[in-house]
This record gives structure tokens, C-alpha cells and sequence, in this order.
């Protein structure tokens, strides 16, 4: 064998392995471990293991070998030549077939197409011998996709193999099952699957688990009925199969929050006895117990307790203990650490929790490792959210790492600044933005970064004219990348105006933005999509202020026809702004005499190819012969944001049609009123609709899905579960009020568990579900208004608290004055109210009205753009926000009750179950069982209506709020005082801002 | 969740390749080309992540060979990280002291390993014993295997003479 092949060993690069338990020495000399391999691979080839010729060996070689990539495409081919010569020989031996397929992914890993030996492996898997069989298993789950026709193939063999009674069998076919099974195919193994979850092997059951999950993300309604055996499986006494419940149960939460609420307290309980050591040994990891499993459950919780304080206050204790407890020297410690700030960042607000992972991200940002600050940046991205006060804290870290070599921390920084902008610092941070913009190639990124960079424009504009500019900047740069959305936006935007009654800004900012396109056109090659807004403004306002003549904008717009001849699009546009010119020209019943070139363009477009600058070419020529009067009509100039007024009925037209039928021709019949087509028609959609609703059916009936306990009342059936098992849906309707908004209300109403998606309803009174669920889902946003405004409130009196206390460090001044610029200006809450403002006009145009919104519209509105909650307008004069001078206590303390009463008796069940028995296995049936009474608990204590529970969550809040007293008020008192101003800093009165920022 | 697992060696050359995310022939070739590109010019005090499309990219060196995995905006990179590492680790316990040419030359057994500890592009395992007892579970079927079919064909061999 080449010495030269084999001088790639492993080096002692990796400091990380040395770190494991394991006692081995990476550092070895090369020419050593080169004689031990070849004698490795001389003793495993005798073994057995896996049967390797001495041509597969030298085909290896000889890749490896390879100089070039020609090279090695060249030995690869003529490999694939032998290949399909003998592989399609007859009566192979099994042994040599195996090696065959095993060299076709080789082949295939190598990217060139093995497509013509897939059928091979689909009989291999037909194999009775298990050797055989996994590497067929093995080679189908590489070579096929879940779309392939072969698949159909399979599935046979895989039902028969999920039966075999040696479970590695059934392994190897779960491994299969996992990569293989399409939508379509689910039904044919899905009965089997559920089974398996019973199965004796650990191995089995957490494979079949995966499978499931698998089938979830495909099809969520296929397993939805299934809900209860992941619950079971939580409670699996081998903690992998534990472990590997948690990953759809973390996909079944993140769309329906509010069915698992009452699983916070077992998530907990386990959460608890991973950090304390209760798992086996094997599972350790570096010292940390079982910490995949601590991630995982931590990344529930986060969903679970989001702005949810009663879930969250069952949470504060142990997210607390795995703080202290992880070791920050390790990076697996660190990826825990992680987790957990994001759980504090995305559950209810806990001041403690807070703290110590503002202290975990200063030590992230402190780091020397890359991976750390960039762990930390996003740690705070995360948690600026609910303390905005952080990020000031570690201001020049932040600088730091926007101005490292390192691209992706640049990028994620980039983030960060994208998260925190401000109307103070937008122009530092688009700036900033589209200098890097400039600076890379990667045309997705700079997709990316170019609608962020519009965005924030749009949003936080400190002026019209420098809007403008950016957005020219923009275009010039990143033109063909940016969405065509944004240039009619940035048209649209020009057209309207800013909204304010003044037109003077308007026409100000019409005649800003015509004299630096006319600018741009001197540069050369431009991007379409800006050309477009170009042509469009200059034939729109190009001669209305009077500054430009109609012959000198028109010349323009005949030099960029001609420059961009082969963008039929842009011609279009030029052509129509012509067209425009032309027409305010003669409607001002001055002269129209037509520039030479423009004689030429046109006859040139009216012999065009294409019919719609033919069309435009016409249309032009038409407008040109007309009179001043009829021409004014047409063309009436600005008036692109006026509506056109469409007949749909087409009266006019009715004369000519009465014409026509008293001379005989029938008359129109619609369509809905053409009886014999109308049947066929419809019975072929419906025959489509089963058609794409079932798919391929592989036995006569289904089962009967679980349709009918679902109306079940609750006592009856959950008694028999051994954990919480929500199937009855009115409890979880009713349960759904009590607690935080729901994401998708419409999760619940989907959940039902008749499948009418794709099926024509044809009788039957409709279902009172979609009632019940849009009226939960009002109702939830209101609370999730009032929630968030007050949380608002209280992180903001904490920004005061903080800032005095920023200490300053020496640093250099221009990064002294970049961080002042990202990070400073005084006045926090004139800024906040200001964003407020803007955030609660999500679109593109710009604020248009400042006449308050009731809260309720604006939570709404929060909710479908998912605005960060720091953006939250708490200036609004909502009832909750500015009430707390009154003594909340006494008047809401009747209310209060429910909820005490239901927490204590979650605490008191959480408490039972974890005293209670020693043993893992007792300990979960034993929580959650616990866990179950509870949720009866909470079912009677919240059967009131929905309204008071929603009054006790916030009248808590206040208390909390309250308590701040002095800061709370200063902050109100700001607050009223922006509003008493009625400003938005960017439109109506940028000059006070400017006196206020410095 | 992880998209794909790539094993790239310092020249780029492809040791191993699993999907979990359904991509075309031409889309993989084009990914691995774009990632080692990527990858490869990184230094070596740079972060272990780089942002590609929309999507992360994990990886980790050991000695020439690259191990990358793929993973969604919002996962945990420093858990991942951590997740190549573990199954290094459990590589390294089955061949003893693991090297490139170990995966080289039976890159079939890195694919079996892998499929224990990874499914469905989650972990599924997170004991290194356990899975280790699970692939020499496989491994002592195929041997017994192994011999069943030999002591067949010595038995057949024997009835021809």
C-alpha cells in the first residue's frame, strides 16, 4: 500500500478529544499508525466484518490518490462502468453482491449517479439474512428520497420486517421507516408503528418513537390521535426513550401551546432529577449529567412558560439550580448555559433569573473563544427583549465584534444592531449595514441584509431626504436582489407621501428624489428593478415642480430605453413615463414637439416583437393627437394614488346588447346557471379532492379514528391514564381561556380529530368548534395586550435603575463615539414611545395617524407582525397601564383568589410527587399522576368565566409593577409627556428631537 | 434539527455524506461544493459556525477531517458542536483510536454508528454505552451470520466431494 495515501492521519490538532474520559493519545507519528491500519484492516478483512476485495481496496486507493478532481471523476466513471457490467451478471453470490452496493455508495457519496443499482438494493432488503439485509437498509436510506417510485417497493417489505421477532431486524427497518415513508405510505406502517411502542427493546421503542416524530412533521394530522402514547413514553423507565419523547413532544408544543400546560410540572420534576443526578451513569457527558436531555427539556419549557407567569413561577426554581450548576469551563456546560438564558428570555420575566444570565452572556462576551461571543451576541439579542438596559453593559463588545474578521460574528452582530434600532441610531446602523452590504458577494446574505436595511428605513426614518438616499443605495447595490415588492413600495411611498396634510414635504420629498435619480442615470449600469422606480418617478413627477423641462426629462428617459435595450421591462416603463410627460404637457396646453431620439424609439417600438410595448407605443402616439381637454381625462396628473372606479357590470355596454338581442342573438346564460355542466364538474373536483385527501389505501376500512371520545366528558376517561392525557376537548377549550394567548388558536379547532381537511362538507349543521375558538382567541389577545404592556412597563423602570449606574471605561474615541451613537442619547422613553408609534404601523408607509388605538387593535396587530415585545406601544392610554396609583390590592383581591388557590395546589402536588418515592421509575408515575389531580384542580378553579382569571393575571403584575414605585411614576411622567408632545421624532417635528438627542 | 451530516477532508474530499432533508443529486454536489469552499479557507480561531442560507453550519476539525452538520437558525450551535463531538467519541471507542482511513476504508460502519445515535436529523441517543452495545449487537449477528453461512458452504462442499 502508498505510504502517500495514508499520510492523512488524524494530527493532534484536537485539543477537545483529550478532554473525554477516554484514555487515548492522539498524538502519534504518522508512519506508526500507518502500519497499524494496514495491519487493522489485514486482521478486520480476516475477522469478517465486512468483506473487502482487493479490488474495492485499490479503487479507494486510487481515489485517494487522485491529483484532480478530473482524475478522480475519471476512475470513478470507469468504476461505474464495471459496475452496471457485473452487476446485472446472473446469479451473483450475496457476499459479492453486498460489496457491489457498498461500492455504489461509494460512488454515490463521490456525487456521481449510482441510480442504475437502486433496484439491486431494493432486492437486497427482500433478504432473509440480517447481513444482508442492513446493508440494503443501509443503502436505500442513502440512495432514495421519500419521493422516489421505488419507495413503493419497500413498504412491503418493511411492514413484513417491523413483525420480525429479532429485534435488530426491526431496528434496521425503523432506521428505514424514518427516511422512506412518505405521506402517502404513512398508513400502511403506522398501525405497526404504535405497536412497537409497547416492544420490550428500549432500542425499539425509542426508534419507533423517532418514526412517529417523523410521521408528525410530515403529516400532522396522521398522528395526531396519537398524543397520549408520547405522554406515556415520557414516563418510559429507560431514560433514551425518555430522551427521544421530548423530540416530538417539542414539536407538538411549539404549535399548540396550551394542550400541554398541564405537563409543565413533570417536565420540571424530570428536568429536576436530570440535574441532580438521578439518571444513569452512561448518560453523563463530560461531567454533565445527561445534558442533551437538559437542553432539550429546557427548550420546552421555554415554550411552555412564555409570558405565561403561572407555568413560568413553577419553572424559576430549577432553571435557577442548573445556573449555578453548569460548569462554564466546559462547552457542553456553555451550550447549557445557553439554553437556559434563552428559557429565562422567553418565559415570564423573573428578576433573579435575569441576573444571573446577564451574567452568564457578560462571560460569553468576555470570552476569548469566538464561539462563545457569538453565543453571547445572540444571548442577547434574546434578552435585550425584556431588559433593554444589557446592552448598553457591554457596549464596546458589541463594537468589537462588529468590526472582527470573522464573518459569521459580523453577521450575527449585524442581528443584534437589527434587533435594537432605534429612531436615534437607525442611520449608524444602515450605514453600517450597507457598507458590509457592499463588501460581500454572497447573494443570499446580501439579499437578506438589503430587506433589512428597507425595513428599518421604512420604519425609523429620521428624514425624508436621507430615506431616499438609502434606499437609493440600496437599489444600487443589491437592485436584482431586492424583493420587486419593495421598489413598488418605495413607488407607492413617493406617490403618498409621509400622510401628513402638509403638501409642501411631499412635493418636497417628490422633487428630492426626482433630482437624484436624475443623478444616478449618469452612472452606469444600473439594476432593472431600480431603473423601474426611476422611470416611474421621473414621468410621474419628473416636470412637476417646473425645475426640469419636459425635454430634458424626456431625453432622460430615451437614453435609458436605449441604454437598457434588451430589459423589455424598463422600455415598458420608459414608454409610460413618456407617455405621462407628454400628456401633463399638453393638458397644460403647451407645445409637444418630440425629441428626435424619442421619434426613433418610438417607431422602433411600434414594430416591436413585443405586444405590450407595442401596445404602450400606440397608446402614446394616440394620447399625443389628442386635444388638452380629452387628453386631461386620461391623464390627469398626480393622481396615481386615486382609486379607478371599475363597472364590473359593464353597463355601458347594455345598449349594444339590447341592440343585439332584438336582432336575435341569444342571450348570455351564467355559468352557475348551465345545469348539465355544472354536475359533472363538480363531482370531478370531488372525485379529486378524495384523491389527494387519502392517497394509496393498503387495507379495505381504517380503523375508526378516535372521533367519538373525544366528546367523551373528561372524569370518565382520563382516570384510567396513567399521565394527563387531554383528549376530551372541552376541559382544554376551557382550559385554553385561563391561560397565555395561543399562537394559532386555530391549532385547537385543527386538532378535532375528524379529518375535513380536502373533503367537501355535504350535510350536517356546521360544527360550533370554529365559534368557540375565534372567540378564545379575542379574547386571549386582549390579555396578551395588557401582559405585555405592563411587563413593558416594569423592564423599562429598571432601565433607570441601571443607567446611572454605567460605568465608563477608556477606550479608544472613534469606537467611544460609535457606541455612543449605536448605544446612548439620553431620554430612553421618548425613544421607546417613538418605536411604539412606529411598530404599531407595521406596514410600509409610514405613521399616519397619531390618534390612539384602543389596546385591543394594537395587540392585535402585534400579534400578526410578531414584533419583538420591547416595541410594544406602552404609551397608549390603555386602563391597566395607567391605573396603579389606585391601590390594586384592595380592589382586585377578591379576584385574586382562583389563582392562589390553583397554584397551591400545583405546588403542593409537585412537592408530594418528588418526596414521595426514591425511584426514577416510581418518581414519574408518581409526578404525574400528581400532575393529573392538579389538572382536575385547575378545571374546577378556573370554570369561572374566563374574564376574571385574565383580571387576577394582571392585577399580580401590578403588584409586582408597583412596587418600584418612585421610578414607575418618573417613567409614566416621561411617558405623558411624549404624548402630550404627540410626536413621532422621524415626521411632523424632527427638530425638537434633534435639540432633545444632541 | 440537522439537516445533513458532511465529512469533508482537508482537500475536500467527501468521507461521508447522510441527508436528512430531502435534497437532489445536483443539490448535494452543489452543497458540498459551496460548503467546502466555505469551510475549508476558515481559520482556525474563527468561530465553528458559519451562516449559509438561511441555515447554520456546525463544524469541527479533527486533525485533516472536517465534521459539519447543518441545522436551523434557532438550534443550539454550542449542542451540536458537542453532538459531533460524541459521535467522534463513539467512533473513536469502536475502531480504538479512530482515524481518517478507519472511516476511509469502512465508511459503511461510520453510516451504521451514525444511524444509532442520529434519526430523523435529531439525536436520538445520548449514551455513548448504549450505543456501542447496539452496533456490537449488529456486529456479533453478522459474525454468527458469518459462520452459518460458511459451515453451510463447508457442508456443501463436503456433500459435492
Amino acid at each position: 500500500m502508498d505510504a502517500k495515501s495514508y499520510a492523512i492521519c488524524f494530527k493532534p490538532s484536537s485539543s477537545a478529544l483529550k478532554r473525554s474520559n477516554t484514555t487515548r493519545n492522539w498524538y502519534r507519528v504518522a508512519k506508526l499508525e500507518q502500519l497499524k491500519t494496514i495491519g487493522r484492516e489485514l486482521t478486520k478483512g480476516s475477522q469478517g466484518g465486512f468483506y473487502q476485495s482487493k479490488e474495492f481496496l485499490d479503487l479507494v486507493k486510487s481515489i485517494g490518490e487522485a491529483r484532480s478532481k478530473a482524475e478522480e471523476d475519471r476512475i470513478v466513471l470507469s468504476e461505474i462502468e464495471t459496475l452496471k457490467r457485473r452487476i446485472s451478471e446472473p446469479d451473483i453470490p450475496k457476499r459479492k453482491m453486498k460489496e457491489y452496493i457498498i461500492r455504489l455508495v461509494y460512488v454515490e457519496m463521490l456525487g456521481h449517479d449510482a441510480s442504475f443499482g437502486y433496484i439491486h438494493a431494493v432486492k437486497m432488503i427482500h433478504d432473509d439474512s440480517l447481513l444482508v439485509k442492513r446493508t440494503g437498509y443501509l443503502a436505500v436510506t442513502l440512495f432514495l428520497n421519500e419521493d422516489h417510485d421505488l419507495i413503493i417497493l419497500i413498504v412491503n417489505t418493511i411492514q413484513k420486517d417491523l413483525k420480525s421477532d429479532n429485534y435488530l431486524v426491526v431496528c434496521a427497518a425503523l432506521n428505514a421507516v424514518c427516511k422512506l415513508i412518505n405521506e402517502e405510505t404513512i398508513p400502511a406502517v403506522l398501525p405497526q408503528i404504535v405497536e412497537l411502542l409497547a416492544h420490550p427493546k428500549e432500542a425499539v421503542r425509542k426508534k419507533a418513537i423517532m418514526a412517529l416524530h417523523r410521521f408528525y412533521q410530515k403529516s400532522p394530522s396522521s398522528v395526531s390521535h396519537l398524543v397520549s402514547n408520547f405522554r406515556k413514553r415520557l414516563c418510559d423507565n429507560d431514560p433514551g426513550v425518555m430522551g427521544a419523547t421530548l423530540c416530538p413532544l417539542f414539536d407538538l408544543i411549539t404549535n399548540d401551546v396550551n394542550s400541554y400546560k398541564d405537563l409543565v410540572i413533570s417536565f420540571v420534576s424530570i428536568l429536576k432529577q436530570v440535574a441532580e443526578r438521578r439518571l444513569p451513569k452512561a448518560y453523563d457527558y463530560h461531567q454533565m449529567p445527561a445534558p442533551f436531555i437538559q437542553i432539550k427539556l429546557l427548550k420546552i419549557l421555554a415554550l411552555l412558560g412564555s409570558s405565561d407567569k403561572q407555568a413560568s413561577e413553577n419553572m424559576y426554581t430549577v432553571v435557577g439550580d442548573i445556573f449555578r450548576k453548569c460548569d462554564s469551563s466546559s462547552n457542553i456546560g456553555n451550550a447549557v448555559l445557553y439554553e437556559c438564558i434563552c428559557c429565562v428570555s422567553s418565559i415570564y420575566p423573573n428578576p433573579k433569573l435575569l441576573e444571573s444570565a446577564a451574567d452568564a452572556i457578560s462571560r460569553f462576551l468576555k470570552s476569548d473563544s469566538h464561539n462563545l461571543k457569538y453565543m453571547g451576541i445572540d444571548a442577547l439579542g434574546r434578552l435585550i427583549k425584556i431588559s433593554p438596559e444589557i446592552a448598553e453593559q457591554h457596549q464596546l463588545a458589541v463594537i468589537d465584534c462588529l468590526e472582527d474578521p470573522d464573518d459569521t460574528l459580523k453577521r450575527k452582530t449585524f442581528e443584534l444592531l437589527y434587533k435594537m434600532t432605534k429612531s436615534t441610531n437607525v442611520e449608524v446602523i444602515v450605514d453600517r449595514m450597507i457598507d458590509y452590504m457592499n463588501s460581500i458577494n454572497d447573494n443570499h446574505y446580501k439579499t437578506e441584509i438589503a430587506s433589512r436595511c428597507v425595513e428599518l428605513a421604512e420604519q425609523f426614518a429620521p428624514s425624508n431626504q436621507w430615506f431616499i438616499q438609502t434606499m437609493n443605495k440600496v437599489f444600487e447595490h443589491a437592485g436584482d436582489l431586492v424583493n420587486i415588492k419593495v421598489a413598488h413600495n418605495l413607488m407607492r411611498l413617493i406617490a403618498e407621501g409621509f400622510g401628513e396634510d402638509d403638501d409642501t414635504a411631499d412635493s418636497q420629498l417628490r422633487s428630492s428624489a426626482v433630482e437624484s435619480y436624475l443623478h444616478i442615470l449618469g452612472e452606469p449600469k444600473l439594476p432593472s428593478v431600480f431603473l423601474q422606480v426611476i422611470c416611474w418617478v421621473l414621468g410621474e413627477y419628473g416636470t412637476a415642480d417646473g425645475k426640469y423641462s419636459a425635454s430634458y426629462i424626456t431625453g432622460k428617459l430615451c437614453d435609458v430605453a436605449e441604454a437598457y435595450s434588451n430589459d423589455e421591462t424598463v422600455k415598458a416603463y420608459a414608454v409610460t413615463a413618456l407617455m405621462k410627460i407628454y400628456a401633463f404637457e399638453i393638458a397644460a396646453g403647451r407645445k409637444v414637439d418630440m425629441l428626435p431620439e424619442c421619434h426613433s424609439l418610438m417607431e422602433e417600438f411600434l414594430a416591436s416583437h413585443s405586444t405590450d410595448l407595442q401596445q404602450r407605443a400606440y397608446e402614446l402616439q394616440a394620447v399625443i393627437g389628442l386635444d388638452a381637454h380629452a387628453v386631461e381625462s386620461i391623464l390627469p396628473s398626480d393622481a396615481s394614488c386615486e382609486d379607478i372606479e371599475v363597472d364590473k357590470a359593464l353597463s355601458f355596454l347594455n345598449d349594444y346588447i339590447q341592440e343585439a338581442i332584438e336582432k336575435g342573438a341569444q342571450p348570455y346564460i351564467p355559468e352557475s346557471e348551465r345545469t348539465g355542466m355544472l354536475n359533472i364538474s363538480n363531482f370531478r373536483n370531488q372525485d379529486h379532492h378524495e384523491a389527494s385527501s387519502h392517497g394509496l389505501r393498503f387495507e379495505a376500512y381504517e380503523l375508526p379514528k378516535q372521533t367519538v371520545q373525544a366528546r367523551i366528558p373528561p372524569a370518565s376517561l382520563a382516570s384510567t391514564e396513567l399521565v394527563p392525557v387531554p383528549e376530551p376537548m372541552y376541559p382544554r377549550e376551557s382550559y385554553q381561556t385561563t391561560t397565555v394567548p395561543s399562537v394559532s388558536s386555530d391549532a385547537a379547532s385543527t386538532e378535532l380529530k375528524l379529518r375535513l381537511d380536502g373533503v367537501q362538507k355535504r350535510w350536517g349543521r356546521q360544527t360550533h368548534f370554529p365559534s368557540t375558538s375565534t372567540s378564545n382567541s379575542t379574547s386571549l389577545k386582549t390579555v396578551n395586550g395588557i401582559t405585555q404592556v405592563d411587563g413593558s412597563n416594569t423592564a423599562n423602570s429598571r432601565t433607570r435603575e441601571t443607567y446611572d449606574s454605567r460605568k465608563q471605561v477608556e477606550i479608544s474615541p472613534e469606537k467611544q463615539k460609535l457606541a455612543a451613537s449605536l448605544f446612548g442619547g439620553p431620554s430612553k422613553t421618548e425613544k421607546k414611545s417613538a418605536t411604539g408609534h412606529k411598530s404599531s404601523k407595521p406596514s410600509s408607509h409610514m405613521v399616519k395617524s397619531h390618534a390612539p388605538k384602543s389596546s385591543m387593535e394594537v395587540a392585535s396587530e402585534k400579534t400578526s407582525v410578531q414584533q419583538p415585545p420591547d416595541l410594544l406601544d406602552f404609551g397608549e392610554p390603555t386602563v391597566k397601564s395607567t391605573a396603579p396609583s389606585l391601590d390594586p390590592f384592595k380592589d382586585l383581591e377578591g379576584l385574586l383568589e382562583p389563582t392562589t388557590q390553583v397554584s397551591s395546589a400545583v405546588n403542593h402536588s409537585s412537592t408530594a410527587a418528588v418526596t414521595k418515592s426514591p425511584d426514577i421509575m416510581g418518581l414519574y408515575t408518581e409526578t404525574t399522576a400528581g400532575a393529573h389531580h392538579k389538572d382536575s384542580d385547575i378545571l374546577s378553579g378556573l370554570s369561572n368565566p374566563p374574564m376574571t382569571n385574565m383580571v387576577g393575571g394582571t392585577t399580580t403584575m401590578q403588584v409586582a409593577q408597583s412596587s418600584k414605585g418612585p421610578n414607575l411614576k418618573d417613567s409614566l411622567e416621561k411617558d405623558a409627556l411624549v404624548r402630550q408632545m404627540g410626536v413621532t421624532p422621524s415626521s411632523q417635528n424632527p427638530n425638537l428631537f434633534k435639540d432633545i438627542l444632541g | 434539527m440537522i439537516h445533513f451530516v458532511l465529512l469533508i477532508s482537508r482537500q475536500g474530499k467527501v468521507r461521508l455524506t447522510k441527508w436528512y432533508s430531502p435534497y437532489s443529486q445536483k443539490e448535494r454536489t452543489k452543497v458540498i461544493r459551496e460548503l467546502s469552499g466555505l469551510i475549508l479557507t476558515r481559520g482556525p480561531k474563527l468561530c465553528n459556525f458559519v451562516e449559509w442560507r438561511g441555515l447554520r453550519v456546525v463544524y469541527k476539525r479533527y486533525a485533516s477531517l472536517y465534521f459539519c452538520m447543518c441545522i436551523d437558525e434557532d438550534d443550539n450551535e454550542l449542542e451540536i458542536l458537542e453532538i459531533i463531538h460524541h459521535y467522534v467519541e463513539v467512533l473513536d471507542r469502536y475502531f480504538g483510536s479512530v482515524c481518517e482511513l478507519d472511516l476511509i476504508y469502512n465508511f459503511h460502519k461510520a453510516y451504521f454508528i451514525l444511524d444509532e445515535l442520529l434519526i430523523a436529523g435529531e439525536l436520538q441517543e445520548p449514551s455513548k454505552r448504549t450505543v456501542a452495545r447496539l452496533v456490537a449487537a449488529q456486529d456479533s449477528l453478522v459474525e454468527t451470520a458469518k459462520e452459518q453461512t460458511s459451515s453451510i458452504t463447508n457442508i456443501i462442499a463436503q456433500v459435492a466431494k
